[in-house]
């Protein structure tokens, strides 16, 4: 027999009872599971206790930006010291929980527009960042050593019972709720309209504590909607070289694209010059991306058979209702994402991610953090990495893995590509000998430079110039020359040792176009199978409904 | 606004039209005009710019063109809204196959 266990001060179920304890003071003072919004920040104030570990759902796209700005209205002399665990600092309103005293500690993954006031409250020690991690990283972490005590989450709608529908945007939810609710933690729900009853049940009524109808809906940013237009001749060069040189050859079917115009001119290319090239059904098919807008022609022309998603796209919502071949949704119709399923896609399902960058330096590390600012990298981290824990093959991953490995490689590999055009805006060089990381994490006190994606991760790098195969290559010498070699007319490209260069050209390493078989006098937008918003919405049949910004007609 | 003007040894191009016209002067973009020149071994170019400060990259980018190309006996005049020179090296391409009649 086993002897009886020794509890703790306060017995096993502390957790249990501190919940109790906080529900019991919301009880005191009158308020039930449907909290009026008059009444926020008395139900915030009663639930929540200093140095709490808190969860403010948030993503790149919706966001709990009321229960986030009453947070903030709270009083610092009763909520203080709370460490914020949450996909990203996004708001002005998260920023001010920090500036007002409020919270002390922060774990999170992407700040993006509050990037330079994150800096400056570092700067002035009015912040503490235990790390940046990558989505999947932290939702990890919120099963194991930062599991919320309270999370303040955002959807849809509810019924009395205060059963949740988030829409199509889902994104973060289930995670979050899933770790608070069963950790003994308290899960407010922000939602837009309270219904007799909802589409469907995305979150059960007894993982909710409260529900408040918010005073507007809750935001959600168009952040994935890339306008045709303003994609240039230069991206449909690079998008070519990447369907021929990289798609066709590795024959990558299962992917991930960044969210920038050269991914979006791939996307715009896959109905006309891959579908020309024979390609349509062998690349491309299956995808773990947010719908895309750009992604409709390709879609209609029968060449992509599933796309499962982070979150939704505002305006696409009637369009993937009625592709449901193709994207996930419920039985009511709607779409349901779900980010760290899709995350989790993007690691060990993906053949391929394919992105971009501000800044690689010679060994092919990237950041797109800058000077002055702490963004944070999303999914980046996630997706641009070769994970070591796949075991399953497919042509795509042999291929690489035989490229890095030899004929006798015992695994695979991801194919990892960030593609840059050479100059950024004002003439930025992409190419550099170092990383503005290395400066930031100088003047931030951090223990690691703030590092996109691991040159170790990268496989090929496509620039204007061509495709530069690091897979291929042997030597850290190789790599740099292989790098240089593809960096134009930036300093690190001029620097290049011209002889080593044209050596890598003829095994391979490096691809011009013209060893693609590639005209760069074709590479018109005349290829974009659509060339405007108008068009998209024209291939969706009039289904796809951009928000006002994109809408110029 | 900047004025550049360069002259690079080339072997010589065969016209097929007198003149070619390429790009717009657009932000981040450019306009070539492609002509008949003298020598015939000689391309002089001509850049308007109105970035000042970057005539070392417009050498490498047009030399770079000018060692890969057959552009001698032609004079190129290029008016510049801040192109990369990844546009430039299209756009100069282009100009190129528009004067010589190559395939578009």
């Amino acid at each position: 027999m086993n002897a009886p266990h020794p509890s703790g001060p306060g017995g096993w179920d502390t957790r249990r009872q501190g919940r109790q304890r906080r529900l019991e003071r919301a009880a005191a003072i009158g308020l039930g599971r449907i909290v009026p919004a008059a009444r926020v920040v008395d139900l915030l104030e009663a639930v929540i206790e200093p140095g709490d570990r808190v969860c403010l759902e948030g993503n790149n796209q919706k966001q709990a930006d009321f229960l986030a700005e009453s947070l903030a209205d709270c009083s610092p002399e009763r909520l203080h010291d709370l460490h914020l665990v949450q996909s990203v600092l996004a708001l002005p309103s998260h920023v001010d929980l920090f500036e007002r005293g409020l919270a002390r500690r922060l774990d999170f993954s992407f700040s993006g527009p509050q990037g330079g006031r994150l800096a400056r409250l570092v700067q002035d020690r009015q912040i503490e960042i235990g790390a940046i991690h990558t989505y999947l990283e932290l939702f990890g972490r919120y099963f194991m050593d930062l599991t919320p005590k309270v999370s303040l989450i955002a959807a849809q709608s509810a019924d009395a019972a205060g059963n949740l529908y988030t829409g199509p945007n889902t994104e973060d939810t289930p995670a979050i709720v899933e770790a608070t609710a069963f950790k003994g933690g308290i899960v407010i729900a922000q939602v837009n309209e309270l219904k007799d009853s909802i589409p469907r049940v995305d979150v059960p009524a007894d993982w909710v504590d409260f529900v408040i109808v918010a005073p507007r809906p809750n935001y959600i940013e168009p952040l994935f909607t890339r306008d045709p237009a303003q994609i240039t001749e230069v991206q449909v060069l690079m998008a070519m070289m990447a369907i021929k040189g990289i798609y066709a050859e590795y024959e990558v079917k299962r992917l991930n694209h960044g969210i920038g115009f050269d991914t979006a001119a791939i996307e715009l290319l896959l109905p006309t010059y891959a579908a020309d090239l024979g390609l349509k059904g062998k690349i491309c098919t299956h995808w773990a991306l947010n719908p895309h807008p750009t992604l409709i022609p390709a879609i209609e022309a029968g060449c992509v058979e599933s796309v499962h998603s982070f979150g939704s796209e505002v305006g696409m919502e009637n369009y993937i209702a009625a592709r449901s071949d193709v994207f996930f949704t419920g039985a009511d119709g709607s779409m349901r994402s779900n980010r760290a399923f899709s995350q989790t896609a993007g690691l060990y399902a993906c053949d391929m991610f394919i992105g971009s960058t501000l800044q690689m330096d010679l060994a092919g590390n990237s950041s797109t953090a800058t000077l002055g600012r702490i963004t944070g990298f999303g999914g980046a981290p996630n997706m641009g990495s070769d994970p070591h824990g796949r075991r399953h093959a497919s042509a795509a991953w042999l291929k690489a893995g035989r490229e890095a490995g030899g004929a006798d490689a015992i695994r695979g590999r991801k194919l990892v590509v960030q593609m840059v055009e050479t100059f950024r805006e004002h003439m930025a060089p992409v190419f550099v000998e170092q990383l503005d990381a290395w400066k930031l994490k100088e003047s931030m006190g951090m223990e690691l430079p703030p590092i996109m994606i691991y040159g170790d991760d990268v496989s090929h790098v496509v620039t204007e110039e061509g495709i530069a195969n690091l897979l291929l290559c042997r030597s850290a010498e190789e790599r740099e020359q292989a790098l240089r070699g593809v960096a134009g007319f930036t300093p690190v490209g001029m620097a290049r040792d011209r002889r080593m260069v044209e050596n890598l050209r003829d095994r391979g390493i490096i691809r011009r176009p013209e060893d693609m078989g590639i005209d760069p006098r074709m590479a018109t937008r005349d290829l974009l199978a659509a060339r405007s918003v108008k068009d998209l919405v024209r291939w969706s049949g009039g289904l796809y409904a951009p928000p006002a910004r994109f809408r110029n007609w | 606004m900047e004025t550049l003007e360069f002259r690079f040894k080339a072997a010589s191009a065969t016209p097929a039209a007198g003149t070619a016209l390429c790009g717009v002067v657009g932000s981040g973009n450019l306009e070539i005009l492609i002509r008949p020149g003298e020598p015939a071994d000689t391309c002089q170019v001509s850049v308007r710019t109105s970035a000042r400060g970057f005539g070392r990259i417009w050498e490498a980018v047009i030399g770079e063109f000018a060692a890969r190309h057959p552009v001698g006996g032609t004079r190129i005049d290029i008016n510049d809204m801040g192109a990369t020179p990844a546009v430039v090296s299209l756009r100069l391409s282009q100009a190129l196959g528009d004067y010589t009649g190559g395939a578009r």
